[in-house]
């Protein structure tokens, strides 16, 4: 087994063990980097030398009989919307192109701390307004199962990185669904954490009262270990909650007897691709085989969810997006007078999704449409939040696909805006609740691509995700670990 | 009932700062009608009596001592100064006046 193919916590416990270098496990990954790279179009930046840097201060500090964490030495890809000091951060936008901020991302400096290096930032939709990746303003990233295919979004570079063995774990943001989406299109456990649990300072703000930062990994385990790295209060993020933090991998090993688990009918829908939803069941069944109580919920709200998501997010961004006017950084188009520079640089900045959603947002804000648009959604986002609450009296944790389809074709929804925003529909209302909400790979479609199931939680009860999920990698039918990536000389990477 | 946005775009433009061209007016035209179509389903459901959730935690307003702490040096905030002119962001004059088509 090559070491690009192992696991967190396995390379883990080869440093621990001294059996191996963090130097040659970053070696091992830019070598797979460079292999499959060029195929996928994940990165937006590589910092290889940076990586190797980080990793032999790592192995000297180690050498030394320093006690280190265990994910030290561990190479990890963030996405392209956290800021990194000194290297550039581009949210996948024209607008942001040149951007060098200024100081880390909260989760960047948690990374550091503990002494991960950093392979690189990853590929996009741009300020994550997508569901495909193919919104970047510089290329679109494939889907290694199939390269004609989407990685899905927006995290879709986030997601290929690990499932096409670039890097044992990456970072991505979810707003509504940009986590899970690609975790699922990519055959990887993909959580969104409850709103407020990991700081979003330094993330670039889409929509901030839905925006969380969250782990990709092929493992329950891995994503627990990222979990405890990353959680927890910041006093720089004014929306993060002081509860305290459990350790994730701890109670992993559990067993699911007396869960009461809700199938949630709408995303189970009849409409779906039935090979999903037989997924869903079959884990369903393995679950309900091993002492979990099954029952079904209806959480009727979820055709409104997508309009009410379809205002909130766009009218969060176009005020957040308000920001990037050519004065203090990014693009600059020029003009006579300000009110011209500012119209002109957002105009050539921007892509077409991003000013789709900043003309939504802004008409959902404006004088006349507010009160039937903006406030009429925040309304039946409360009332989205009572069927959750009301679901979590009966069930411990709720199920269902994590996607209608497996990935679909490059190309095959960007004409449509409306069908691309249908690809999340199982991941707005549980985002728009604050909750947390795990995809984890159901088995493989007759037609060699991931499924996902998603599973839903109280919030702060993301242990319960990652033991659920566990549990599930344990019992199910193994899966291929990742895609044989095919490159196009023939032959199979 | 259909939204008609096309009367719309140049106005929502305008609020937000936006320089569209005529291409883009016309399928964003197109574009927003259907996706306000289906989001405008929020109106269906009885609000009446419920409060709007902007935010899903209601933390009290947190609070710190007001101390002076360091902030980032000049020569950083001023980095990625598309223009700039010493210690300041350069920008076009705020001050002409723009004659308005009526």
């Amino acid at each position: 087994m090559k070491l690009y193919e192992k696991t967190a916590a396995d390379l883990g416990r080869l440093f621990q063990k001294k059996e191996v270098s963090a130097v040659e496990v970053v070696r091992s990954f830019l070598d797979r980097i460079e292999k499959v790279e060029p195929y996928l179009k994940a990165f937006i930046t590589h910092t290889p030398a940076m990586a190797l840097e980080t990793a032999n201060e790592i192995d000297n500090r180690r050498m030394s009989g320093e006690e280190l964490h265990p994910l030290a030495g561990v190479p990890i890809a963030i996405k392209d919307n956290m800021c990194t000091e000194g290297l550039r951060t581009t949210c996948a936008s024209r607008i942001l192109e040149n951007f060098i901020p200024p100081y880390d991302a909260a989760v960047v400096g948690a990374l550091k701390r503990v002494g991960m290096p950093l392979l690189g930032k990853t590929n996009m939709d741009e300020f994550a307004m997508g569901s495909s990746t193919e919104n970047s303003a510089f290329f679109t990233t494939r889907n290694p199962w199939d390269r004609e295919r989407v990685p899905g979004g927006s995290s879709g570079g986030s997601a290929v990185v690990v499932s096409a063995g670039m890097a044992p774990l990456a970072l991505g943001s979810d707003t509504g669904g940009s986590i899970r989406q690609p975790a699922s299109f990519c055959g990887l456990i993909g959580l969104r954490p409850t709103y407020g649990r990991v700081s979003r300072y330094g993330l670039i703000a889409f929509a901030s009262s839905l925006d969380q930062i969250g782990p990709f990994s092929l493992t329950a385990l891995d994503g627990a270990l990222l979990m405890n790295i990353i959680a927890g209060y910041d006093p720089l993020d004014s929306t993060s909650l002081p509860e305290s933090v459990p350790d994730y991998p701890l109670g992993l090993e559990e067993d699911v007897k007396k869960l009461r688990i809700g199938i949630i009918r709408q995303n189970v829908s009849k409409d779906f691709d039935p090979e999903v939803t037989a997924a869903v069941m079959k884990l369903v069944s393995i679950l309900e085989e091993n002492g979990a109580e099954i029952d079904e919920v209806s959480l009727p709200l979820t055709d409104y969810g997508l309009g009410a998501y379809y205002l909130i997010a766009p009218a969060e961004a176009s005020s957040n997006l308000g920001r990037y006017d050519g004065v203090r950084y990014g693009h600059n188009a020029g003009g006579d007078d300000i009110e011209s520079m500012f119209s002109r640089t957002r105009g050539e900045g921007f892509g077409p999704e991003v000013k789709r959603r900043i003309m939504i947002g802004t008409y959902a804000l404006s004088a006349g449409y507010f009160d039937a648009f903006y406030l009429q959604a925040m309304k039946v986002r409360t009332l989205i939040r009572r069927d959750y609450a009301i679901a979590f009296n009966r069930f411990d944790l709720l199920v269902g696909a994590t996607t209608p389809t497996p990935a679909f074709k490059i190309g095959e929804k960007t004409d449509d805006p409306l069908q691309m925003y249908l690809s999340d529909i199982c991941n707005i209302t549980d985002a728009l609740a604050g909750l947390p909400s795990l995809s984890v790979p159901s088995g493989l479609h007759s037609n060699g691509l991931p499924m996902g199931t998603q599973l839903t939680a109280p919030a702060f009860q993301e242990g319960l995700l990652f033991k659920v999920a566990n549990f599930l990698e344990q019992k199910r039918d193994p899966l291929p670990r990742w895609p044989r990536v095919e490159l196009p000389e023939g032959g199979l990477q | 009932m259909a939204i008609d946005f096309a009367e719309e775009v140049d106005h929502v433009a305008h609020l937000a700062r936006l320089t569209l061209d005529w291409e883009e007016k016309v399928r964003m035209a197109e574009q927003l009608s259907k996706i306000l179509e289906t989001a405008r389903r929020v109106q269906e459901l009885d609000t009446t009596g419920i409060e709007p959730t902007a935010h899903v935690i209601t933390l009290p307003a947190v609070l710190r001592e007001d101390l002076t702490r360091p902030s980032l040096p000049l020569n950083r905030v001023l980095q990625n100064a598309p223009t700039r002119q010493k210690d300041f962001f350069r920008v076009p004059s705020i001050t002409a006046v723009k004659q308005v088509e009526e």
